[in-house]
């Protein structure tokens, strides 16, 4: 049975998939996946390559319908979930131009737009490069007007598919204060990583994934200390469980 | 050999003094070819968005047509619409054959399809990577073909340039339904088609080379459009 409904996911959650159920390529590669996202703090989804993080991601997102299973929240406006890929597709613009573009796709009243502009510009530190076309700036600056596109919304959940993979410490940091200054005005921030110091520095809770399931739920501090699951075990003693 | 030389000469003559003849020529042809592009932007570039985002029935039945008649042969679109502007076809009354309206509907007609199927090809490769960026911002089709529109702008540059090349070269569906009538409906083509049949050289020659020309700088803004195009894609 496939349920998408729109209404209070349980208390302290923001969203809550229940028993999704997503097949692909033969295979179920959600497998009656159970996660509930608390409405408070950082929450890192954690596991092995494969696992159903990004699926997952695109699920709570509304882009990707499970085949079985349910997903819950009172998210009502489009705008309310923002996603930014692992991979960010920027358009083929200048940096500005992204910006305005998505300020218009939001309903953003037009004189309203310049002001806006000029704040996410300097909130995302990218006014320097403002003018330039967005493609061709480095990884780190993209995945920052990535983010900077995806806050735009204001939305009330984020969800950053490993926004630091492949970035220097410096670029790292500038995208885990961004993130830090998002949750900071109350975004509930999802956060896909395999950085265990970067959980550290950010999560306030964990979800470990493995094969499409949730093995393990916790609080950050508890489970970067001794994680339970045999399965997140064998992940951080580098063993790949098959 | 003296013959041509002086032919050629002569011909240069024409550009350099800017012979009223030649100049209204060309200025005609310009007015219809640039027109019917216009038009042909208006309706293709829609179109092949719709076709490239749209899911409705019929759509690769379209797809197909649009893509089909890409290869139209000038002659025949001028007939049909020879047959439909003629006094007794359903758009008689209208009055409009044998004038440069005609003729830019003719061209509108031949260019269309060019403009339309590269469109769609370009917002279909668009759309392939933009897709789920553009739905998680929650972007409605209207805005979704919009972004992808103005993202193609590059490459639809140069789908329209192609289709004012071809519509500017071409002689069959002009001299069908424009006529050739000197200083009303004389384009360069019909024009340089008639003179060299009459052994009048030196105008035919002289639009000769100003076609040549145009379709020279036509290419020079195609390659222009595509390293403009290529600058802001990068990777
Ligand atoms: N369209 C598809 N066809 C077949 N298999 C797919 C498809 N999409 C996803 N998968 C599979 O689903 C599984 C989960 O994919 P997902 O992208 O969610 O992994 P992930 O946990 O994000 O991994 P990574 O850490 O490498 O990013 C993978 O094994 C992937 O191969
Ligand atoms: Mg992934």
């Amino acid at each position: 049975m496939l349920r998408l409904v729109a209404s209070n996911p349980s208390p302290g959650a923001v969203i809550r998939l229940e028993g999704v159920r997503l097949r692909r390529g033969g295979r179920d590669v959600l497998d009656g996946l159970d996660l509930a996202i608390p409405q408070q703090g950082i929450t890192a989804i954690m596991g092995p390559n494969g696992a159903g993080k990004s699926l997952s991601l695109r699920v709570m997102a509304g882009l990707v319908r499970p085949d079985d299973g349910g997903v819950f929240h009172g998210l009502t406006d489009p705008q309310d979930i923002a996603l930014v890929f692992q991979k960010p597709v920027l358009l083929r613009r200048t940096v500005r131009a992204n910006l305005r573009h998505a300020l218009a796709i939001y309903g953003v009243p037009r004189r309203e737009r310049r002001k806006r502009l000029g704040e996410l510009l300097d909130f995302g530190r990218l006014a320097a490069m403002a003018d330039s076309p967005a493609r061709a700036l480095s990884g780190g600056e993209q995945q920052r007007v990535a983010m900077v596109r995806a806050l735009a919304a204001r939305p009330r959940l984020l969800l950053l598919d490993e926004p630091t993979a492949s970035l220097d410490p410096q670029a790292t940091d500038a995208i885990e204060s961004l993130i830090l200054d998002a949750a900071a005005f109350g975004t509930t921030v999802v956060l896909v990583t395999h950085d265990r110091g970067q959980a550290t520095r950010l999560a306030d809770h964990i979800r470990f994934l493995h094969k499409g399931t949730l093995t393990e739920a916790a609080s950050a501090d508890q489970f970067l200390l001794a994680p339970k699951s045999p399965e997140a075990q064998a992940y951080f003693a580098g063993k790949l469980l098959l | 050999m003296t013959g041509f030389g002086d032919a050629f000469a002569a011909a240069f003559g024409l550009i350099a003094r800017m012979d009223a003849d030649l100049v209204e020529i060309v200025g005609l042809s310009l007015r219809v070819t640039l027109s019917a592009t216009l038009c042909a932007c208006l309706l293709g570039f829609p179109l092949g968005a719709i076709l490239a985002v749209g899911r409705f029935p019929g759509r690769g039945v379209l797809t197909v047509l649009v893509n089909a008649l890409m290869g139209l042969p000038p002659v025949v679109v001028g007939l049909v619409v020879y047959l439909m502007l003629s006094r007794a076809g359903p758009f008689g009354a209208l009055g409009l054959l044998y004038t440069p309206t005609a003729m830019i509907v003719a061209q509108t007609i031949l260019v269309t399809p060019i403009i339309a199927a590269l469109a769609r090809q370009t917002v279909a490769d668009l759309d392939a990577e933009y897709h789920e960026t553009l739905r998680s911002m929650g972007a409605g089709a209207g805005a979704r073909m919009r972004t992808l529109l103005w993202d193609g702008r590059f490459a639809l540059m140069t789908a329209a340039l192609a289709g004012m090349g071809r519509a500017l070269a071409e002689v069959g569906a002009v001299m069908i339904v424009g006529g050739n009538i000197d200083h009303v409906t004389r384009v360069m083509t019909t024009a340089i088609a008639l003179e060299t049949s009459r052994g009048e050289l030196t105008l035919a020659l002289g639009l000769g080379i100003v076609l040549m020309v145009l379709s020279l700088a036509l290419n020079a803004l195609v390659m222009g459009a595509r390293l403009s195009g290529a600058r802001m894609s990068h990777a």
